[in-house]
C-alpha cells in the first residue's frame, strides 16, 4: 500500500515538473518580456537593466529553479496589465471559481450518478429511453450556448434572475462567500446550472454504460442462478464494481468543470480565474496565464490522488495483495 | 425422479434464420445420480443447463416441451417463483472460477447473502452455515478464509468456493456446466471427485455439461450424447463409452486420442467432418514445395537447445531482493533429431510453450544456445545462411480464432511468408502455390478470396498450416495446435500432419497439455515441470515405464479410458 | 453459435455484397436514429461544402451587403423581406449565406482538426503499443500529463500562443490554421491511449507473433496488421471526437480566440449576435446556435450508434 502511493506521488510530482516547465517556458517563448513590461517606448539602458533585475541573461536552468522557487511559494510576478502580484488576484478570484465548480459538481454528480443508475437498470422502460436521448442532447450543446439560452430565458425574458456577477456576497475576511445571501444563490444558480449540464450528461452515460458492461459479467449470471433479487443484483453486486470506473472519471470531469468554468465565467461575467485567465489570453498576460496553468494542475493532481485513496477503499484487488 | 425434460426445443431466432439449439431434447436425473452431456461445440448441451434454469440468453426461448422438476412443470415460470427455485432448488456451477465471484465482496459475505436468501436465516446461523459449507468443500481454516476476497484464493480453490456458492441453498439438484475445463489436469481430478462425492453424501442429483469424454469417464453413471441440437443416445457409461450405438457417438469416440498405445492414423471421423475434401496429393519430387531444400544440419540434429534460461519479471522493486522473477525456462537441454516428431508435455506454467518461443525469436533468453539446422539465429542474423535457417523453422499456434489477421484474405495470409522471403519467381507462381498449398490441406484452391471469420475453427487451422508450409520449412513448430478444437476437428488435424510429415519429411516440434495427443504424435518426449525438463524419454518407454516421479503423477490424473470400446486393430 | 464445417465452396462475395450483407449496414438499416443522423451530417456536410454554389448571397462581397438592409427579422415575421429567409445581421449580411459559409468553416475546422489529432495521436498509440519499454513509457507519460489540463484550456493556451507567436498582419489569416493545430495536439493524447490499449491486446494475438516468426520488419506488422484491426474504436472514437472538435472551435470563436468576425464560423456569429441579445434582435443569434446544435447532434447521433454497434459485447 505504501509503495503504491509513493508511486501516485512520484507521479504527480513528474506531471507537476512538466507543467511547470511550459509553465516557464512561456516567459521566454510568448513576447518579450521586458516589452511586456516597460512598453515599446522605453529606452536602451532601461531594457538591459530591467533584463539584469529580472536575471534574463541567466543560464535557463538557473532561471527556471529560480522560477520553480518561486512557484512553489506561490509566487509568479506582477501582472503585466495591472502591475499586480499574481498570487493576489488569482486568491482573491478563488472563492468565486471555487464556489462555482463545487455546486455544479455536486449537481453533476447526484443527477448523473442517479440517472445512470435508474437508465442502466430499467434499460428498456419509456422514461430511460427519454433521459438517455435527452442525454444526447446534453452532451451536444455547448456550453456557451446553454448559457446563453438560460439567460435569454430567465434574465431576459422572465426577469427571474441576474444575468450576471456574484450577487451579494459575505466577506469571512478570506473568502468571499455567496452561500450566505438569497441575492448569491439567485446569482449563482444559472452559471452553474450551465457548467453542470455538460458533465451531468457524460457521467449518467458512462454510469449506464459501465453498468450494461458490469451487468455481462459472470459474476451476475452466477448470481441470478443463485436466485438473488434483483435488488441484491443491482445494488449489491452490480453497483459497486461499476464505482471503479467511474470513480476514475469523475475525477478527470472535475478537471473538465475548472476548464468549462472559463466558458460560463466569461457568458456570465463572473468574477472567479477563469475569466481572469481569459482575459489573461486576450493580453498576452504571461504571468497569469502561467500561475493558472500550475493552478490547474495542482487541483487536478490533488483530485487524483484522492481519487486514488478511493480506489483502495473500494478494491481489494489494490489493498490486500494475493497469497 | 427428480427431473423429466420431455420433447424440449429452443430456438434462437437470429438474423439469418431460426437456429434450433435443442430439438426435442428428453432427459432424466435420479437423486444421487450423475448425468453427463456430453457434444461438441454447438451442440446445444449449455442450452440445456440455461433453459432449465430460466436463464436462456437473449433472443433464446424454450418454443416446445417440458421441463419437470420434483413433480412440477417449471417451464414458463413467472420470475419470482423461478427465483425460489433457483439456487434453492437447482444450483449452478459454471466454467471460470476466475470470473464467477464478484472481486469485491469477501466470500464469507456473498456466501452469507446466498444463504439468508435461501434459507431465512439471521446472519451469526448463516455465518456457522458458511464455515461448515466451506469445510464440506475442502477448504482448510473456514473460518478465516470467510473474510478473504476471491482473488486472495488460486483456481482450483475458486472453484470450490463456486461450488459452496452453489449448494448454499441446500439444492436438490446442481447443473455443472463445464467446470474443470479452466483448471489444470492435477486439480481437474480434485473437483470432479469433490463433486461426485457431494453427490452420493447429499444424494444430489447432478447435470455434468462437457466436451471432454475423459471427464464423462471418471464422474458420469450415466451419459446423454448431443450432436447439433440433439440427443442421439443415452445410456449407462458403459454401455455409451464402450458399446456405442449411434453412428456419431461411435466416431466421437474413435476421435478420442488414447494412451494405452500409438496408432498409425486416427480411425476414419467421416462422420463429423462431412464438407472436407479429400486430401489432394502433391508431388513433392517436382512441386515447388519440395525444391531447394539446400539446407543441411549437422550429425542429423534440426534444433539443438543448451542451457537455456529465462526469467520474466513478475514484481518490479528498486531492491534486488523484493524482486520477484518467474523462471519460465531454467537450465533447459534437449536435441531434435531431423524428422522426427518430439513432444514437449507439462501442465500450464511449465514453460512449455516459452521455450518454443524463444525457439522462433518470439522471445530473448537470457542465457543458453539455440541452434536451427546447425546456426545460432541470434548472431548475424542478416547473413544468407542465417534467412534460410529462419525460414526453415515455422510454428502452427493454439487460437484459429486469433492466429489469422481477419482484415486479410486467404490469398495473402498463406501468400505472406513467400512474398516476405522473395520464394517464387512472381504474383503469379505465388498465386498458384497458394492455391496449391490450399488444395493440399483439404480446402480448395477456390477459398483463397475469401476472409478468415467465414471459416470454421479446424478450417482456421489448415489455412495456419497452409501458411506454414508457403516458406518451405524443414522444421514445423506446433504449439497446442488442437486444444482449441473439437475432439473430432482435432482428428483430423493431427491426421493431417502426420500425413504432411511424411511426404515433406519434417521435424516437428509438438507441444501440448495432452498425454493422449503427444502419446499419438511423438517419437521422443521431455516431460516439463515449472521451467525445467523431468525425462526426456522414448515414447513407448514413457508411458510403459515412467523414470521419473513427476511423470508417473500425470499419467496416473490421466482420465480412466479403460471404458472406451477396444481400438480397431 | 454453432461450429462445424462451414461451406465456403462457389464464388466469394464481392466487396459491395459483403458490405451490404455486413452486421453493421443490418444494425444500421433497423436504427432510424442512425439513418437520420447520417442524413442530417450528410445534409450538413453536403450543404456547408456547396455554399459558395447554394447560398443566396456572398457574405464577404462587399457589393452584395448593403446596411440599409441590415437589422432585418426572418421574412415571416413582421418587417422581414422574402429574400432574406432568416432575416439579416447588423452589416446587412444575410443569415442564411452567412450560416452555410459559416458551417462550412466549422465543419472543415473540425475535420482537420480532429485528422491532425488522429493521425498523430494513432501513429504514437501503435508506436508505444508495439514497442512497449521505455519507449511506451515516454510516449504514454506525456499523454498523461497533457490530459492533466483540461482539453478546452489547452486549446485556449495553445491557440493563445500561436496567435501570440504570429506578426500581427498574418494573425487574422492564419487564425483557421492556429485553431485546427490547437484543437488537434489536445486531442491525440485520446486517440494515442485507445490505439494502445487495442495494440497491446492485437500485439498479443498470434497472428501478430506468426508474422514475426517470418521476420516480417516491424514498421510492416504495424501497417498491415495492427493498424487495420484497431482502426474500429479509433472511428468511433473520431466520430465522437468530430463533434467535440467543433464544439471547441465554436468555443474559442465565442470567446473571441478562434476564427475572426471578417470570415465569420458558426462560433462567431453567435458571439456576435450575442451582443444584439439584449437588444430583441434574437435571429442573429438563434439561427447560427440551432445550426450548430443540430449539426453536433447529429454527428453524436452517429458516433453513439456507432459505438453500439461495433460493440461486439453489447449485441
Amino acid at each position: 500500500m505504501f509503495a503504491f502511493i509513493l508511486r501516485r506521488l512520484a507521479q504527480s510530482i513528474l506531471v507537476m515538473a512538466v507543467v511547470s516547465a511550459i509553465a516557464f517556458s512561456l516567459f521566454n517563448f510568448v513576447g518579450d518580456p521586458v516589452n511586456n513590461m516597460v512598453g515599446q517606448d522605453a529606452t536602451r539602458e532601461d531594457r538591459v537593466r530591467i533584463r539584469q533585475e529580472l536575471g534574463l541573461d541567466d543560464p535557463v536552468l538557473t532561471q527556471y529553479v529560480r522560477f520553480l522557487g518561486n512557484a512553489v511559494q506561490g509566487e509568479f510576478g506582477l501582472s503585466y496589465r495591472i502591475k499586480r502580484p499574481v498570487d493576489q488576484l488569482i486568491l482573491e478570484r478563488l472563492p468565486a471559481t471555487l464556489e462555482l465548480v463545487l455546486v455544479s459538481a455536486v449537481i453533476a454528480l447526484v443527477l448523473g450518478i442517479t440517472a445512470g443508475v435508474y437508465t442502466g437498470i430499467q434499460r428498456n422502460s419509456w422514461f430511460s429511453r427519454f433521459i438517455l436521448s435527452s442525454s444526447l442532447v446534453g452532451v451536444s450543446l455547448p456550453t456557451f450556448i446553454i448559457g446563453i439560452a438560460l439567460i435569454y430565458i430567465f434574465a431576459v425574458y422572465l426577469r427571474w434572475l441576474p444575468s450576471s456577477g456574484r450577487g451579494g456576497v459575505v466577506d469571512l475576511g478570506w473568502w468571499k462567500t455567496s452561500f450566505l445571501t438569497i441575492d448569491g444563490w439567485r446569482a449563482i444558480l444559472l452559471p452553474a446550472l450551465t457548467l453542470s449540464l455538460f458533465q451531468t450528461t457524460m457521467i449518467l452515460r458512462l454510469v449506464r454504460a459501465e453498468m450494461l458492461e458490469v451487468m455481462q459479467s459472470d459474476f451476475i449470471k452466477f448470481a441470478r442462478a443463485r436466485g438473488l433479487s434483483e435488488r441484491a443484483i443491482n445494488f449489491g453486486h452490480a453497483l459497486k464494481n461499476t464505482l471503479v470506473p467511474v470513480i476514475t472519471i469523475i475525477g478527470i470531469n472535475i478537471g473538465g468543470l475548472i476548464a468549462f468554468s472559463v466558458i460560463t465565467e466569461t457568458v456570465f461575467q463572473w468574477p472567479g480565474t477563469g475569466l481572469m485567465f481569459i482575459q489573461a489570453v486576450d493580453f498576452v498576460d504571461v504571468p497569469i496565464m502561467s500561475a493558472y496553468l500550475c493552478f490547474v494542475a495542482l487541483v487536478f493532481v490533488i483530485v487524483n490522488l484522492v481519487v486514488d485513496l478511493m480506489y483502495f477503499a473500494i478494491d481489494p484487488r489494490i489493498r490486500i495483495g494475493a497469497q | 425422479m427428480l427431473l423429466e425434460i420431455k420433447g424440449l426445443d429452443v430456438d434462437f431466432p437470429t438474423r439469418r434464420g431460426t437456429v434450433k439449439a435443442a430439438r426435442a431434447v428428453s432427459l432424466t436425473v435420479e437423486p444421487g445420480e450423475v448425468l453427463g452431456l456430453v457434444g461438441e461445440s454447438g451442440a446445444g448441451k449449455s442450452t440445456i443447463g440455461n433453459a432449465i434454469m430460466g436463464l436462456l440468453e437473449k433472443p433464446g426461448r424454450v418454443t416446445a416441451g417440458e421441463i419437470v422438476f420434483q413433480g412440477q412443470d417449471i417451464r414458463g415460470l413467472p420470475e419470482d417463483q423461478m427465483k425460489k427455485i433457483r439456487g434453492d432448488k437447482i444450483g449452478m456451477i459454471f466454467q471460470d472460477p476466475q470470473t464467477s465471484l464478484n472481486p469485491l465482496l469477501t466470500i464469507g459475505e456473498q456466501l452469507v447473502e446466498t444463504i439468508q436468501k435461501s434459507l431465512g436465516l439471521r446472519e451469526k446461523e448463516a455465518e456457522v452455515r458458511a464455515v461448515e459449507l466451506l469445510e464440506s468443500v475442502g477448504i482448510t481454516h473456514a473460518q478465516t478464509r470467510l473474510k478473504a476476497y476471491p482473488h486472495q484464493f488460486s483456481g482450483g480453490m475458486r472453484q470450490r468456493v463456486v461450488i459452496a456458492l452453489a449448494l448454499a441453498g441446500d439444492p436438490d439438484l446442481i447443473i455443472a456446466d463445464e467446470p474443470t475445463t479452466a483448471l489444470d489436469v492435477s486439480i481437474q481430478a480434485q473437483i470432479l471427485d469433490l463433486i461426485k462425492g457431494l453427490c452420493r453424501s447429499r444424494n444430489l442429483g447432478v447435470i455434468i455439461v462437457t466436451h471432454d469424454i475423459g471427464v464423462i469417464a471418471n464422474i458420469a453413471d450415466r451419459v446423454a450424447v448431443m450432436f447439433r441440437g440433439e440427443v442421439v443416445e443415452t445410456g449407462t457409461v458403459g454401455q455409451v463409452l464402450g458399446a456405442p450405438k449411434h453412428e456419431y457417438t461411435k466416431s466421437l469416440i474413435a476421435a478420442v486420442p488414447r494412451a494405452d498405445r500409438k496408432l498409425d492414423r486416427f480411425t476414419s471421423v467421416d462422420y463429423i467432418e462431412g464438407g472436407a475434401k479429400p486430401f489432394q496429393r502433391i508431388d513433392v519430387q517436382t512441386h515447388w514445395l519440395g525444391q531447394a531444400q539446400d539446407l543441411k544440419s549437422p550429425e542429423g540434429t534440426a534444433i539443438n537447445v543448451r542451457n537455456l534460461e529465462l526469467g520474466f519479471t513478475l514484481k518490479k522493486a528498486i531492491r534486488r531482493k523484493n524482486r520477484v522473477i518467474l523462471k519460465a525456462v531454467d537450465d533447459v537441454s534437449f536435441d531434435i533429431r531431423e524428422g522426427e516428431t518430439f513432444g514437449l508435455v507439462g501442465e500450464s506454467g511449465s514453460g512449455k510453450s516459452t521455450v518454443a518461443r524463444c525457439i522462433v525469436r518470439l522471445y530473448a533468453p537470457d542465457g543458453g544456445v539455440i541452434r536451427v539446422m546447425g546456426r545460432d539465429l541470434l548472431t548475424d542474423p542478416r547473413a544468407p545462411e542465417t534467412r534460410a535457417a529462419k525460414r526453415s523453422l515455422q510454428m502452427i499456434f493454439q487460437d484459429p480464432y486469433s492466429s489469422l489477421n481477419g482484415r486479410m484474405r486467404v490469398m495473402d495470409i498463406v501468400a505472406e511468408p513467400m512474398r516476405s522471403f522473395g520464394l517464387t519467381s512472381g504474383e503469379r507462381e505465388t498465386r498458384k502455390i497458394v492455391g496449391d498449398l490450399l488444395d493440399h490441406v483439404g480446402l480448395g484452391a477456390e477459398v483463397a478470396l475469401r476472409y478468415p471469420h467465414e471459416f470454421s475453427g479446424g478450417q482456421r487451422q489448415r489455412i495456419s498450416i497452409a501458411r506454414a508450409l508457403a516458406s518451405r520449412p524443414r522444421i514445423l513448430i506446433c504449439d497446442e495446435p488442437t486444444s482449441a478444437l473439437d475432439v473430432s476437428v482435432q482428428a483430423t488435424i493431427l491426421n493431417l500432419l502426420k500425413d504432411l510429415q511424411d511426404e515433406l519429411g519434417l521435424t516437428m516440434l509438438f507441444i501440448s497439455h495432452d498425454l493422449p495427443v503427444i502419446r499419438q504424435m511423438c517419437d521422443r518426449i521431455a516431460v516439463m515441470k515449472d521451467g525445467r525438463i523431468c525425462e526426456v524419454s522414448e515414447n513407448e518407454a514413457l508411458f510403459s515405464n515412467p523414470s521419473h516421479p513427476y511423470t508417473k503423477h500425470l499419467l496416473d490424473l490421466m482420465p480412466r479410458m479403460d471404458l472406451l470400446q477396444p481400438a480397431v486393430a | 453459435m454453432t461450429e462445424h464445417t462451414e461451406d465456403v465452396s462457389g464464388k466469394p462475395p464481392s466487396l459491395w455484397a459483403r458490405i451490404l450483407d455486413s452486421d453493421i449496414t443490418y444494425s444500421f438499416l433497423r436504427t432510424p436514429s442512425a439513418i437520420i443522423a447520417a442524413a442530417i451530417t450528410l445534409l450538413a456536410v453536403g450543404a456547408a461544402l456547396l455554399a459558395p454554389w447554394i447560398a443566396p448571397f456572398n457574405p464577404f462581397d462587399p457589393s452584395q451587403i448593403s446596411l440599409w438592409d441590415g437589422k432585418l427579422p426572418p421574412a415571416w415575421a413582421e418587417g422581414g423581406q422574402p429574400q432574406y429567409l432568416l432575416g439579416t445581421d447588423n452589416q446587412g449580411r444575410d443569415m442564411l449565406s452567412t450560416i452555410l459559409y459559416g458551417g462550412r468553416l466549422s465543419i472543415i475546422v473540425g475535420i482537420a482538426a480532429v485528422c491532425l489529432g488522429m493521425v498523430l495521436g494513432v501513429t504514437l498509440g501503435v508506436i508505444s503499443g508495439y514497442f512497449g519499454g521505455m519507449v511506451d513509457a515516454v510516449i504514454m507519460r506525456f499523454a498523461d500529463v497533457q490530459l492533466t489540463i483540461p482539453g478546452i484550456l489547452l486549446a485556449i493556451l495553445i491557440n493563445g500562443i500561436g496567435r501570440a507567436a504570429l506578426p500581427l498582419e498574418f494573425r487574422e489569416e492564419f487564425a483557421i490554421y492556429v485553431v485546427i493545430v490547437a484543437i488537434g495536439l489536445t486531442d491525440w493524447p485520446q486517440f494515442a491511449r485507445v490505439t494502445r490499449g487495442a495494440t497491446l491486446v492485437e500485439v498479443n494475438k498470434e497472428y501478430v507473433q506468426a508474422a514475426r516468426v517470418i521476420d516480417l520488419p516491424g514498421w510492416l506488422i504495424m501497417t498491415r496488421h495492427i493498424l487495420p484491426n484497431v482502426m474500429r474504436p479509433v472511428l468511433v472514437l473520431a466520430t465522437i471526437g468530430l463533434a467535440l472538435a467543433i464544439i471547441a472551435e465554436a468555443t474559442l470563436s465565442f470567446l473571441g480566440q478562434g476564427i475572426p468576425p471578417t470570415t465569420p464560423s458558426l462560433g462567431t456569429l453567435i458571439r456576435v449576435g450575442n451582443e444584439f441579445l439584449f437588444s430583441g434582435l434574437w435571429w442573429i443569434t438563434f439561427f447560427p446556435a440551432i445550426a450548430l446544435v443540430v449539426l453536433v447532434f447529429a454527428v453524436n447521433l452517429l458516433g453513439d450508434w456507432m459505438r453500439d454497434a461495433l460493440n461486439p459485447k453489447l449485441r
